[in-house]
Formats: C-alpha cells, sequence, structure tokens
C-alpha cells in the first residue's frame, strides 16, 4: 500500500464566535480567538492520496495534477482571505481548524471529480496545522 | 506497539522513462526529469511493529535497526546518483515511491531476521513530499 503526501501552505484570517452564544460566553470558550477584528495564521495542509503505483511510472499521481486539484480546489479558494467574511461555507459554522479541515475535505472530494473524471476518490488523509503546535487529522 | 527510527542520505536521481517523449515526460515528472539530474536530502523514518519484551521492555533494540539501515540504505544509497550507481534505478525510475519500494523490500528480511515486523517506510523527499509504503499487501 503507497500513499503520496504533499504540503502545501495558505494564510487567512479568522474570529472565533459563536452568535448563538453570549458575548461572556465567547470570551470564556474562545478566549483572545474572539476579539472582534480577527487574526490570521499561516496554515500547513498536507493532503494525502492512495495508490499503488506500476513501477514503470513509479507515481501514486503526477506531482503537478495533484498541486493543480489542490490549487484549484483548496488554495484559491481560501488563501489571503478572511474565513468568516469570504466565504460563505462559514457564515454559521465557526472557522475552527476542525471545521476549516471538515470543509476543506468537501471541496478536495468535489474537485476530486472535477479533475479525475471517471476516477474514483483516492484521498486517503488530510492533516491541518493551524500554528506549528496545532495540528488536526482526518 | 509501533516504533520509529529515522535517517537521512542525500542522493541524485533524473524521473523520466526514455520510451517517452520529453514533453510527456515534463508533463509526468515535471523538473523532476531535466536530464543531468538534481539532488535531494532524503529523510528516511522506518517503523517496526512488535510487543514489549517483559524483560529488556523494548520491541526491537533500536541500536540493531539503525545498524540494518545503515548496512542496507544508506551504505548503498548515500551520495550516489541513484539512475547510475543503484540498482534497480538503471531500469525503473527513481520517483519517490519506488524509492520507499526498494528501500521496503531491502529491510524486510533483515528486519524478519531479527524477529520483528517492518510496519512501514516514510521517505520524505522534500519538506513538502513524502511517501508511505507498507508492502504489497499493506501491514
Amino acid at each position: 500500500m503507497t500513499t503520496l503526501t504533499k504540503r502545501y501552505s495558505f494564510a487567512a484570517s479568522h474570529r472565533l464566535f459563536a452568535p448563538s452564544l453570549t458575548e461572556e460566553r465567547n470570551r470564556e470558550i474562545f478566549g483572545k480567538c474572539a476579539n472582534p477584528f480577527g487574526h490570521g495564521h499561516n496554515y500547513c495542509l498536507e493532503v494525502s492520496v492512495a495508490g499503488d503505483p506500476d513501477t514503470s511510472r513509479g507515481l501514486t499521481m503526477p506531482r503537478a495534477s495533484m498541486d493543480g486539484w489542490v490549487e484549484d480546489s483548496v488554495l484559491d479558494r481560501i488563501d489571503h482571505t478572511h474565513l468568516n467574511a469570504e466565504l460563505p461555507e462559514f457564515l454559521d459554522l465557526v472557522p475552527t481548524s476542525e471545521n476549516v479541515l471538515v470543509v476543506i475535505e468537501a471541496w478536495l472530494r468535489e474537485g476530486w471529480h472535477k479533475h479525475f473524471p471517471g476516477q474514483a476518490l483516492r484521498l486517503a488523509g488530510l492533516r491541518l496545522e493551524e500554528t506549528p503546535r496545532n495540528s488536526f487529522r482526518i | 506497539m509501533l516504533i520509529t527510527r529515522k535517517a537521512e542520505f542525500s542522493a541524485s536521481h533524473v524521473c523520466s522513462d526514455p520510451s517517452l517523449s520529453p514533453e510527456e515526460n515534463e508533463r509526468l515528472y515535471g523538473r523532476e526529469s531535466r536530464p543531468h539530474g538534481h539532488g535531494h536530502n532524503y529523510v528516511l523514518e522506518v517503523t517496526l511493529r512488535g510487543d514489549v519484551d517483559p524483560v529488556h521492555g523494548m520491541v526491537l533494540d533500536l541500536k540493531a535497526l539503525k545498524g540494518i539501515i545503515r548496512d542496507r540504505v544508506l551504505n548503498v544509497y548515500d551520495h550516489r546518483f541513484l539512475n547510475v550507481e543503484v540498482p534497480p534505478f538503471d531500469r525503473i525510475v527513481p520517483t519517490a515511491e519506488n524509492i520507499a519500494r526498494d528501500i521496503w523490500r531491502r529491510l524486510d528480511a533483515p528486519v524478519a531476521a531479527m524477529g520483528s515486523t517492518l510496519h512501514s517506510v516514510r521517505l520524505h523527499e522534500s519538506d513538502d513530499l513524502f511517501v508511505d509504503y507498507s508492502g504489497e499487501e499493506g501491514r
């Protein structure tokens, strides 16, 4: 079993704030992440695809095809944005890294069929680093 | 329990298939297909799986694994041009996938001879690309 993982980065800002909760409760849960004007991170995203290549080509996937899929599905949408203000996915969803990862997974699944029509999805895993100290995996 | 030992080697390679046109090689392999080769600082992580010995408290002495990796991989790969100096890469393209698979083949039997089980091989070609290989069946 072979998996290929590539690492991508993007920068985005967000505010962690649940409108259904009071100001005080948001402050308790999210601390400084609830500051009203938001703040940013350099996120790193690891995307893994599965597939045993035949040795004559030796590629689980050509790197340029993988980059095209991830750039088009994720990076072009999310890089240098304010998540709460610019992405409809986060209108009613707090942009925690957990939720960002779930949204990214949906984008990659949808983008796969556009980039590789007729091929079964081979997404094998995702890992998101919000900072070098905090990471999330599905 | 899984235990992992890390090692590094530096090597050069070219990724292209001589039966394909330069354009097709560029499409499949990008800059990796440039004809004179280029190098990487590869990082290898070798993971074994086993039970902890009740007496010595280890799955396998990592010194022993270090020695196997040195003898079977680093002594063969380090500071070499893979396509020219390290079979089977005179015949097959040395992508990270094929290198990980070759390293697995070099380590599987010696690890088994030590009474342990190879679980996976992770090969980092650069900071932003790595491959995991866990055998034909997956372990």
